[in-house]
C-alpha cells in the first residue's frame, strides 16, 4: 500500500505522432522500470499492428517509482494514450482514472485538433495540465511560438510549458519532477467500502480476462469477493497486480493505485468500462457515474473471398470480439457476395485495424463492402428503424422520412489550404459552423454528415491539404434530410454490396463517378457489360465497358500441353480473385474502390 | 479402346541448334560451336530404342523433326534416326515426315539429301517477304534467299510448307495483306500465319519493356489483322484448321493433328515433350531442356527424360480440350465426357454460343470465328467446371 501523496496518476495526451508513447518510453527508461536490454522504441505499443503502423490503439499503463529531489519515492502510474481519433473512447476513459495529464505538443507543428479535442476531455476530466513541447531536437522546433499558441488556441497557460526531446531524453528529469511537483495526489479513504472503477478490460491468452482498475476508496485483497454494480456479477479474486508493464503480483491495492486482477472472467463482454466494484460483502452503496459505451459507427460487411472459410471467419470474428467490445458483428447474406458479416466499427482506422488482423492473424481473404453509417427509418407506420445496410432499404412508399448521424468536425489547416478545405466540406454536404483564426493556421468548425466523412474524407483532407491538415470529429445528432438509396446495375442486375444511401441532389454526380470507376475496375469481359446507376427504377447514370475482342495464343507447337495447362491453372487462380456476378466478374477490390470519389 | 487412338501416334524429334539466336524465339534452341553430329545420332537412336521398347506394336503415322533448326542436322543422321523409328516401331505405309528448315543457302543445298533419307514434308521458316522486317526479327537470311529456297524445295518434294510471322512493328494490315497475297502465290497448300508474340525472358520481351518496340498493334488491330489473314487464305482455298495453321483440303500437317486431336506421341531430344499411354495410363514425359545435360544423360543414364507425370483423367480432358478447341474440327463431347467423368458443361456452352463465341453440332463443340479470338478465355469458362 502506498500512502495517497506519494501516488501521481496521468495521462499522456497528444495529436497523433508527437510522441506521447515516445515519451513514457523515456519515462520508464530514466525510472529504471524495464531493463535496458529489454528497451525498444514505444514499448508500450505492443500489437503487431501497432509497431507495424508506428501509431498506439490501446491505451497502456505503466506502474513507475521515482525518486523525486524531495527525498521521497513516489509511485506515478501512467496511461500512454492513442492519438487517431477513433480511439478517442480510449483516451476519454483513461482520463477518468486518473488525476492529470501531460499534454505533449510537437514543436514542429503546434496545436492540432486532437490536441484541443484531448485538453478539452482533460478539463472536463478536472484535470490538472502540464504542457510539454516535444521534439525540441528538430531544427524546426519553434517552442516559443508554440507556447504563445497554446494559449492563444486553447487559453491555458503555457509559461512553464517544458521543453524536451522524448528522442534524446532533453528535459524528462522536468517532466518527472513536474508531475510530483504540479499534478495532484489521488484522494480517497482507505478505510471506506470498496469502490473501484473499472478502466478496461482485455483477453489474454494464458490469463483469460484481466480487469484493469483504479481504486477510488477501500482497500482490494487478492481472494476477496467482489460484485461489480452494473452488471451485478460476483466474482474471486484469482490475482491481483500492478503493470510494469508485465504484470507483477501485488498483495493489495488502495485508494489511488492502479492494477489489475483476474478472476475467472469468461469474455471480455462480461464486463462493462465504467462499471464500479465493490466487495460481494459490506459493498459501498452509491456506484460512480460510469460512462457511456463506446458506440460503432461505421458499419460494413466483411465476406469471405472463398466461400468455404465462412466458418474460419465466424472463428476469427469472435475471437477477435473477445478482446475488442467496440466491434459488433452480425451475419449478413448478400447475393453478390454469398455470406458473411456485417460489423460495426468505431471509425475507419478501426475498421482497417480489424480487417488487417482477420487478414493476418486468422490468414483470411476478405472482401470489404463500402462503409456506411446507421440511418433511422421513421416508417409510416410509426415504427423507427435502424438501417445499417442500405441493402435492406425496405420500399420506399412505406418510409416516411429518414434520418442520418451528423457530426462536428474541427479541422485545423495552414491558411494556404484553407479554401481546399472549405469546398471539400462543401461539397460534401458540411454547414459551416465556425472559422476562427490562430497566427497562419485556421480552425474551421463543420457540422456534416457521417456518412460523406466515412469514407474517404480523411484521404481526400491529407490530400488537398499535403497532410497538413489536423481533423477531429464528435458525433452531434441525428436530422432528417432528402436520403435514397441508390444501386448499381451490372448488366442489368442490382448488385447490393455496392448499393448506397446518398443524398438526392448528390445522387446523379455519384452514379456518373461509380459508373465511371466500375467501368475502369472490371476487366473487359468475352461481351459488352452496361453498367448502370439507379434510383428505384429510374437509371441515372450508364456506362458500357467494351467486349474483349482477342485473347488467344499464336502458337502452340511441339505438343507442349504441359505448358498450356499451367497457364490454365494461373488463369484460374486469377478468377479466384474475382466474384462471380451473373455472368460478369467483378474484382473485390472493386467493391471499395468503385466508392471512391476522387473529384 | 485407349483414348489416344482417337488421335494416332507420331514421333517428335528436337534439334536444339541455331546459327543464331531469333530475339522473339523462346523455343528450346541454342547457338554451338560445333555440335559432334556422331555422338548426337547415337543418343536420339538410344532414345527411339527406349521409348519404343516402352510402346511396342505402335504404328508410326508421323515424324516431325523440330527445333531449333533441323535443316543443320547432318542429312545422314536424319536418315539413321528415320531408319531406326522404321526398325523399332512399324512405320505407316503413308507415314508423313515433316522437317523444318530455316531458308538460307546453306540448308537449301542438303533438302534433296533429307528427301533421300525419307522426308516427305518441308517447312520453311519464311517469317516475312520483306528484307527490313527479316533484319528486324533478327533473321539471317533474306527474301531472295528465301525465294530460291522455297523454289528448290517445291522441286525436290511435293510438300512445301512455309511459316510466316505477322503483326509485325509497324506493319499495317494493307501491307500484311499484299505480303499474305504473295506468300499464297509463292505456297502449296499449306502456310503457317503467326502472330508476333512477345514472349517472357526474350530479348523482344527485354526491348518492349523499354519501350524499344514501338509500332506493335494494339487490340484492335491485332483483332483486324488475325480476321484479314483468315479471310484472305478461305478466298484462297487454305481456310485455317488451327488458329494459325492453313492448309488445302487434305495438305494438313497430320502431324501437328496428332497434338491437337490429343493422340499419342513419343518426344525425342532435349525438351522434347511426349504423350504416351501406358497400360491404359497417359504419361506426360519431358527431356532435360538444355542440350548438353540431355546428351549426358542419355549417354550416362540411359535415358534423357527429365520428368514422368501419369495425368490424372481430370488433366487428361483439360489438355484435350485444350488442344482439340484450337482447330476447325473441335471437341468431340463423347469422348470429352468419357475422359472427364462428367459430359461438357452444358450451361456454359449455351451462354457462350448466345455469344456466338461456341457452337455444337453433332456432338463435336467448336469455336467460331469470333470465339477462336478468345479461346483462351472460352477454355477458362469451360474447364473451370469440376
Ligand atoms: N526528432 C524527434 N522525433 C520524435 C520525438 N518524439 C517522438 N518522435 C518521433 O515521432 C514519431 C511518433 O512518435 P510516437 O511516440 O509513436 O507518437 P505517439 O504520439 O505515441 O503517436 P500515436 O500513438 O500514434 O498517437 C516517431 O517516429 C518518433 O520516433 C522527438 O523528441 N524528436
Ligand atoms: C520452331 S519455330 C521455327 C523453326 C525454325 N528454326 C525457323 O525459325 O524457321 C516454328 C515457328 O514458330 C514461329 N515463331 C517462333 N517464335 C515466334 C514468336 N515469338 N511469335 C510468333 N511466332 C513465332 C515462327 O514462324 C517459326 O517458324
Ligand atoms: S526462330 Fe527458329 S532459327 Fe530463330 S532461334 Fe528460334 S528456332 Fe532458331
Ligand atoms: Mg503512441
Amino acid at each position: 500500500m502506498t500512502e495517497l501523496d506519494r501516488i501521481r496518476n496521468f495521462s499522456i495526451v497528444a495529436h497523433i505522432d508527437h510522441g506521447k508513447s515516445t515519451l513514457a518510453d523515456r519515462l520508464i527508461q530514466l525510472t529504471g522500470t524495464v531493463a535496458e536490454r529489454d528497451m525498444k522504441a514505444q514499448l508500450l505499443d505492443s500489437m503487431d499492428i501497432e509497431r507495424e503502423r508506428g501509431i498506439t490503439i490501446k491505451a497502456n499503463t505503466v506502474r513507475i517509482e521515482y525518486p523525486a529531489k524531495d527525498g521521497h519515492t513516489y509511485v506515478l502510474n501512467l496511461i500512454d494514450t492513442p492519438g487517431h481519433v477513433d480511439f478517442a473512447y480510449e483516451v476519454s476513459r483513461s482520463m477518468r482514472a486518473v488525476e492529470g495529464s501531460l499534454l505533449v505538443v510537437d514543436a514542429t507543428q503546434g496545436v492540432e485538433a486532437q490536441t484541443l479535442a484531448n485538453v478539452y476531455q482533460a478539463i472536463d476530466a478536472g484535470h490538472e495540465i502540464v504542457p510539454v513541447l516535444n521534439k525540441i531536437d528538430l531544427p524546426a522546433a519553434e517552442p516559443d511560438r508554440i507556447k504563445e499558441q497554446i494559449e492563444d488556441v486553447i487559453g491555458i497557460d503555457a509559461q512553464d510549458a517544458i521543453p524536451i526531446s522524448a528522442k534524446t531524453g532533453l528535459g524528462i528529469p522536468d517532466v518527472l519532477e513536474a508531475i510530483v511537483q504540479r499534478l495532484p495526489a489521488p484522494k480517497g479513504r482507505r478505510d471506506a467500502p470498496l469502490k473501484a472503477m473499472l478502466v478496461d478490460s482485455w483477453y489474454d491468452i494464458y490469463l483469460g480476462v484481466v480487469v484493469m482498475i483504479r481504486v477510488m476508496d477501500g482497500v482490494i485483497r487478492k481472494g476477496d469477493r467482489i460484485k461489480m454494480m452494473q452488471t451485478g456479477a460476483l466474482y474471486g479474486i484469482d490475482k491481483l497486480a500492478v503493470l510494469k508493464p508485465q504484470m507483477v503480483d501485488i498483495a493489495e491495492l488502495g485508494p489511488g493505485e492502479i492494477g489489475v486482477f483476474t478472476a475467472s472472467i469468461k469474455q471480455v463482454r462480461d464486463t462493462r468500462v465504467g462499471d464500479t466494484i465493490t466487495h460481494e460483502k459490506k459493498g459501498c452503496d452509491t456506484p460512480l457515474p460510469g460512462f457511456k459505451p463506446a458506440q460503432p459507427v461505421v458499419f460494413c460487411g466483411l465476406f469471405p473471398v472463398d466461400a468455404n472459410d465462412f466458418d474460419a471467419l465466424r472463428d476469427a470474428i469472435e475471437k477477435l470480439a473477445l478482446n475488442d467490445a467496440s466491434f459488433s458483428y452480425e451475419m449478413e447474406t448478400s447475393a453478390a457476395l454469398g455470406f458473411g458479416f456485417r460489423c460495426g466499427f468505431l471509425g475507419l482506422l478501426h475498421l482497417e485495424v480489424v480487417r488487417d488482423r482477420l487478414e493476418r492473424e486468422y490468414d483470411l481473404d476478405l472482401i470489404t463492402t463500402a462503409p456506411s453509417v446507421v440511418f433511422k427509418l421513421f416508417m409510416r407506420d410509426g415504427e423507427v428503424r435502424e438501417l445499417h445496410n442500405p441493402a435492406d432499404m425496405p420500399d420506399l412508399t412505406l418510409v416516411d422520412h429518414i434520418e442520418e448521424p451528423r457530426i462536428k468536425a474541427t479541422i485545423m489547416v495552414p491558411d494556404d489550404f484553407l479554401g481546399d478545405v472549405l469546398k471539400l466540406c462543401q461539397d460534401r454536404r458540411g454547414l459551416q459552423v465556425d472559422l476562427t483564426y490562430a497566427g497562419s493556421r485556421a480552425m474551421v468548425v463543420y457540422d456534416l454528415p457521417l456518412a460523406e466523412v466515412v469514407f474517404d474524407f480523411y484521404d481526400r483532407l491529407k490530400s488537398v491539404t499535403k497532410g497538413y491538415a489536423s481533423f477531429d470529429y464528435q458525433i452531434s445528432e441525428y436530422r432528417q434530410d432528402n436520403l435514397v438509396k441508390m444501386s448499381i446495375l451490372v448488366n442489368d442486375e442490382p448488385v447490393d454490396a455496392l448499393a448506397i444511401m446518398v443524398h438526392r441532389d448528390r445522387a446523379e454526380a455519384r452514379g456518373r463517378v461509380m459508373c465511371e470507376k466500375l467501368k475502369d475496375l472490371i476487366p473487359r469481359h468475352m461481351f459488352k457489360i452496361p453498367i448502370q446507376a439507379a434510383i428505384g427504377g429510374r437509371v441515372i447514370a450508364r456506362e458500357t465497358i467494351a467486349a474483349l475482342r482477342k485473347d488467344v495464343t499464336a502458337k502452340c507447337y511441339g505438343g507442349d500441353a504441359t505448358r498450356k495447362r499451367k497457364l490454365l491453372d494461373k488463369q484460374k487462380a486469377g478468377k479466384k480473385k474475382m466474384r462471380q456476378f451473373g455472368k460478369v466478374e467483378i474484382p473485390q477490390t472493386a467493391f471499395i474502390s468503385a466508392l471512391k470519389m476522387d473529384s | 479402346m485407349d483414348d489416344w487412338r482417337h488421335g494416332g501416334f507420331g514421333v517428335y524429334v528436337h534439334w536444339p541448334f541455331c546459327a543464331a539466336k531469333c530475339p522473339y524465339c523462346d523455343f528450346n534452341s541454342h547457338v554451338a560451336a560445333t555440335v559432334d553430329q556422331d555422338r548426337w545420332r547415337r543418343a536420339l537412336l538410344a532414345e527411339i530404342d527406349r521409348l519404343a521398347a516402352e510402346t511396342p506394336g505402335r504404328v508410326v503415322e508421323t515424324v516431325f523433326f523440330g527445333g531449333g533448326t533441323p535443316s543443320l542436322m547432318d542429312p545422314s543422321v536424319t536418315a539413321a534416326v528415320i531408319a531406326r523409328i522404321g526398325a523399332r516401331w512399324q512405320m505407316a505405309p503413308d507415314v508423313e515426315i515433316t522437317l523444318e528448315a530455316n531458308p538460307g543457302s546453306v540448308e537449301a543445298g542438303r533438302f534433296r539429301d533429307y528427301i533421300g533419307a525419307g522426308v516427305n514434308r518441308l517447312s520453311l521458316g519464311v517469317q516475312a517477304l520483306d528484307d527490313a522486317d527479316l533484319k528486324r526479327l533478327g533473321r539471317i537470311h533474306d527474301v531472295a534467299e528465301a525465294r530460291r529456297a522455297i523454289a528448290i524445295a517445291q522441286s525436290v518434294c511435293d510438300r512445301v510448307s512455309l511459316d510466316l510471322i505477322y503483326a509485325r512493328q509497324n506493319q499495317t494490315p494493307e501491307a500484311w495483306a499484299a505480303e499474305l497475297h504473295a506468300a499464297l502465290r509463292l505456297s502449296q497448300g499449306h502456310l503457317s500465319l503467326y502472330q508476333l508474340t512477345i514472349e517472357d525472358g526474350t530479348t523482344f520481351a527485354k526491348r518492349a519493356r523499354a519501350g524499344q518496340l514501338p509500332g506493335l498493334p494494339d487490340e484492335d488491330r491485332g483483332t483486324d489483322m488475325y480476321l484479314i489473314t483468315n479471310e484472305i487464305c478461305d478466298e484462297a482455298g487454305l481456310p485455317a484448321y488451327e488458329i494459325s495453321n492453313h492448309a488445302a483440303p487434305g495438305q494438313e500437317c497430320r502431324h501437328n493433328m496428332i497434338y491437337w486431336r490429343y493422340g499419342d506421341y513419343a518426344g525425342i531430344g532435349p525438351g522434347a515433350h511426349g504423350r504416351m499411354t501406358l497400360g491404359g495410363q497417359r504419361h506426360a514425359t519431358a527431356g532435360h531442356r538444355a542440350p548438353a545435360l540431355w546428351l549426358q544423360a542419355v549417354e550416362e543414364q540411359g535415358s534423357g527424360e527429365v520428368s514422368r507425370e501419369t495425368l490424372r483423367r481430370a488433366e487428361e480432358a483439360e489438355e484435350y480440350l485444350l488442344m482439340a478447341l484450337r482447330t476447325r474440327e473441335g471437341v468431340d463431347a463423347d469422348r470429352y465426357a468419357a475422359l472427364a467423368g462428367h459430359p461438357l458443361p452444358r450451361a456454359r456452352i449455351d451462354d457462350l454460343s448466345e455469344f456466338g463465341l461456341l457452337e455444337m453440332h453433332d456432338g463435336r463443340l467448336r469455336a467460331t470465328r469470333d470465339g477462336r479470338l478468345l479461346l483462351n478465355r472460352l477454355i477458362v469458362e469451360l474447364s473451370e467446371t469440376p
